[in-house]
C-alpha cells in the first residue's frame, strides 16, 4: 500500500482578536484551540472520514492538510512532499494534486461566472494544456459527473442550475486537474436529502477512475458509514478515536463515540432507541478542560480524567482510541 | 382541539407566473397525536404550517380551501380572531432559532410580551416566573432569563423557541423543522424534550421536517409531500413497512442507516419539477421508474389503499 498523506503533531491555533480595553488590563494573549496534536496517515485509495460536532476542528484540520492555512506546528507530507517546505510557484503547482470540494455550491461558484468557464480556470490557472485542451478536457469533465450534455450546462450560470447540479460542478472543479488526494468538505449538507444519495454515489465512482483518496468531513455519521473507508471521530480539535469502518462504528471504545452514535435518529420505526446523551453541549476551544477534553460530559468519567490527558492506545487491528475507561 | 385543512391551495404570485405551493391538500389532525410531514425542500411543507395560522409571507395566498381550527375558520375570519389563536391555541416552533429571536431583547422580554398580549391582566414578574417555570423545565437556569439571545447556543436558543411555543399551553404546537441547523447530539436533546412534552402534556404536535429518521422516532402518521401535493398518508410502521407511493419508497431507500452493515442506496433521477409551468397529470412522472400512459395525462386524487391513502395510478 502507498502512502499518500501523514500529518504528524498538527496544531493550529488561533488568536483571539481581544477588545481595546482588555488590551490594556491584560497581556495575556488567548488562542482558540482548533486543532491539537493530531497525527493520522492514509494510503492511497482510502476514505477517511472526519467526523465531528461544529467546532471539533474537523474542517480546519481538512484545510491545514491542504495548506490552506499555515499550521502552527506539526508536519504534513503529500504524497511523499513535505507541504512545509513549499511556497510561492512551488507550492501553486503542487496545488494541482490536492484539491477541495466544498460544503456550499451555491456560495462557492462565483454567480457572474458561466459554470463550464469556472471548471476551465482551475485549469488554465495551473497552465495545464492549451486553451482549446482545456476546454475540451472541461467538456469531458461536465459530462463526466452527470451534467450531458455538455453543451446544455457549459455556458450556463450558477443560478440556472439546481443544488444538485451547482455541486456535480463543484466536484468537476476539483477533479479536472487530475488530483490525487482530494478535500470534501461536508460536501452533501447543502443538498437535498434525495439528491444525496446520488452525489455520493457519484464521489465513490470517481474515486475508483482518477485513483482518488478522499478526507470526508462531515457531521453525519450515517453518511460517513456508507462512504468511507476509515474514520476519525474529533472532540474539540482531538482525535478521540479512530480506525477502520467495521471497528470505530462496529465496536465504538471511546464513550463520545457511543454518544454520537446514540443521538443518530434512526429511519426505522421499529429501531429499539436506547440513548446516552451527554449533558450539555461542547465547550468552549478557547479554554478547553483540563485532562481529557471529553470528562465534563462524560457518564463514565474518573478522578484521573480530569488530570491527564489520555494518549491514543492501540485497541488492536488499527483501531485507536483516547480514553481511560475503555481499557477496563 | 381539532384541526381540518379541506382542499387547500396556497399560490405565490410571481412576476413570472402564479406558482401552487400547497396544492389541493386535505387533513384531519387527531387530538393528541403527532404528524409529521416530510418531503424535500420546495415541496409546500413549511407553507403549509404557516397557513394553518394564516401567516404565509406576500406573495403568498390562500386562494382556495378551508381550514377549521378548533371551530375557527381561519381563511375568512377577522385578523383579531386568528391573533387570539397564534401562542394561545397554537403554539409554533420557528425554523431558524438564530433568527427567530429579537437580538435586542431579553430572552425574558420575549416571555412577558407573548403572555402580556394575550392575558393583559398578567403582571410582568408573573409572565417572567412562568417564563422561568417553562425554561427550568426544558433544563435552562431560571436566572438565565434575564440574558441575551446572544449569549445562548444554538441548542439554548432552540429550547428557548419551545418554551415560547409552549408559555400559553396551547394544544397544538407546530414545529417546523426544530432540529435542522442542530449539531446531532443537540439535536438528540430536542428530539427527547419534543418527546417528552408530547407525553407529559398531551399535546398534538405537527412535525415538519426532512429528517426521516426524526419522523420514524416521534410521529404517529406521516404525510409525504411532493411538488405541493400530498402524495400519501400512512401509519408511521406502515408507511415504512410498505411504502407506497413511488416517491415514498424512492425517499426511504436514499437514506442511509448506520445500524445496516450493507445497505444499497437507491436515489430519484431527475429534480422537483418547476412549479411555475408543472409537468402534466402526476406531477411525479418525469422522475418515476413506473410511470406508464394515463400518468402523463391525468393527475391521480388520493385514494384509500389498504389502511393507508395515496395518490398514485398505480392503485385503484
Amino acid at each position: 500500500m502507498e502512502n499518500i498523506l501523514t500529518v504528524t503533531n498538527l496544531t493550529k491555533y488561533f488568536p483571539v482578536e481581544k477588545g481595546f480595553l482588555d488590551r490594556l488590563l491584560t497581556s495575556q494573549k488567548r488562542y482558540v484551540h482548533a486543532v491539537d496534536d493530531v497525527s493520522f496517515s492514509m494510503n492511497r485509495g482510502d476514505i477517511l472520514g472526519l467526523v465531528g460536532e461544529s467546532g471539533s476542528g474537523k474542517s480546519t484540520t481538512g484545510r491545514l492538510c491542504l495548506k490552506m492555512i499555515e499550521p502552527t506546528s506539526g508536519k504534513i507530507v503529500v504524497d511523499g512532499v513535505d507541504l512545509s517546505g513549499l511556497c510561492g510557484d512551488e507550492l501553486k503547482r503542487f496545488r494541482r494534486n490536492m484539491q477541495l470540494i466544498f460544503q456550499d455550491p451555491t456560495a462557492s461558484l462565483c454567480p457572474r461566472i458561466r459554470v463550464g468557464d469556472a471548471v476551465r480556470h482551475a485549469l488554465s490557472f495551473q497552465g495545464i494544456g492549451t486553451p482549446s485542451e482545456q476546454v475540451e478536457r472541461t467538456r469531458e469533465m461536465l459530462e463526466r459527473v452527470g451534467l450531458k450534455p455538455w453543451g446544455n450546462f457549459y455556458d450556463r450560470y450558477p443560478h440556472q442550475l439546481s443544488g444538485g447540479q451547482r455541486q456535480r460542478v463543484g466536484i468537476a472543479r476539483a477533479l479536472v486537474s487530475n488530483p490525487k488526494f482530494v478535500v470534501a468538505d461536508e460536501p452533501i449538507a447543502m443538498v437535498d436529502v434525495s439528491v444525496r444519495a446520488q452525489i455520493l454515489e457519484l464521489m465513490i465512482e470517481l474515486k475508483k477512475e482518477f485513483h482518488l483518496t478522499y478526507i470526508f468531513v462531515t457531521h453525519d455519521l450515517a453518511m460517513a458509514n456508507y462512504i468511507c473507508t476509515t474514520i476519525a471521530i474529533m472532540y474539540l480539535g482531538k482525535i478521540v478515536e479512530i480506525g477502520p469502518k467495521e471497528k470505530v462504528f462496529g465496536s465504538p471504545l471511546h464513550p463520545y463515540t457511543l454518544a454520537l452514535m446514540s443521538s443518530i435518529p434512526i429511519p426505522d420505526p421499529k429501531a429499539k432507541i436506547d440513548r446516552i446523551i451527554p449533558k450539555g453541549e461542547i465547550p468552549s476551544p478557547i479554554n478547553p478542560p483540563k485532562g481529557c477534553r471529553f470528562h465534563p460530559r462524560c457518564p463514565f468519567s474518573k478522578a484521573a480524567c480530569s488530570e491527564k490527558q489520555p494518549e491514543l492506545v492501540d485497541a488492536g487491528e488499527g483501531h485507536f482510541v483516547s480514553c481511560f475507561s475503555s481499557r477496563e | 382541539m381539532s384541526l381540518d385543512i379541506d382542499s387547500l391551495t396556497v399560490e405565490y404570485h410571481t412576476f413570472a407566473a402564479k406558482v401552487k405551493a400547497v396544492d389541493r391538500v386535505s387533513l384531519s389532525v387527531n387530538e393528541g397525536e403527532t404528524i409529521g410531514l416530510v418531503g424535500e425542500s420546495g415541496c409546500g411543507k413549511s407553507t403549509l404550517g404557516l397557513s394553518i395560522l394564516r401567516l404565509v409571507p406576500p406573495p403568498g395566498k390562500i386562494s382556495s380551501g378551508k381550514i377549521i381550527l378548533n371551530g375557527i375558520d381561519v381563511v375568512n375570519c377577522p385578523e383579531s380572531e386568528i391573533r387570539r389563536a397564534r401562542g394561545k391555541l397554537v403554539g409554533y416552533i420557528f425554523q431558524d432559532p438564530m433568527t427567530s429571536l429579537n437580538p435586542v431583547k431579553k430572552i425574558g422580554t420575549h416571555f412577558v410580551e407573548m403572555i402580556r398580549t394575550h392575558e393583559p391582566k398578567v403582571t410582568r414578574e408573573e409572565a417572567l416566573k412562568r417564563g422561568q417555570d417553562v425554561l427550568e423545565q426544558l433544563g435552562i437556569l431560571p436566572e438565565r432569563i434575564d440574558d441575551f439571545p446572544h449569549q445562548f447556543s444554538g441548542g439554548m436558543r432552540q429550547r428557548v423557541m419551545i418554551g415560547l411555543a409552549l408559555a400559553l399551553n396551547p394544544s397544538l404546537v407546530i414545529a417546523d423543522e426544530p432540529t435542522t441547523s442542530l449539531d446531532v447530539i443537540v439535536e438528540a436533546q430536542i428530539v427527547e424534550i419534543l418527546k417528552h412534552l408530547k407525553e407529559s402534556l398531551k399535546l398534538t404536535l405537527i412535525l415538519i421536517t426532512h429528517n426521516i429518521g426524526i419522523v420514524a422516532e416521534t410521529a404517529d402518521r406521516v404525510a409525504v409531500m411532493y411538488a405541493g401535493r400530498m402524495v400519501e398518508l400512512a401509519e408511521t410502521r406502515e408507511l415504512f413497512d410498505q411504502p407506497l407511493h413511488p416517491y415514498t419508497q424512492a425517499l426511504l431507500n436514499s437514506v442511509p442507516n448506520i445500524t445496516r452493515k450493507y445497505q444499497v442506496l437507491s436515489w430519484i433521477p431527475g429534480a422537483p419539477p418547476d412549479l411555475t409551468s408543472p409537468p402534466s397529470g402526476c406531477l411525479f412522472h418525469p422522475r418515476c421508474p413506473f410511470a406508464f400512459d394515463v400518468c402523463r395525462r391525468e393527475e391521480p386524487t388520493l385514494i384509500k389503499h389498504k389502511n393507508s391513502e395515496v395518490a398514485c395510478h398505480l392503485y385503484g
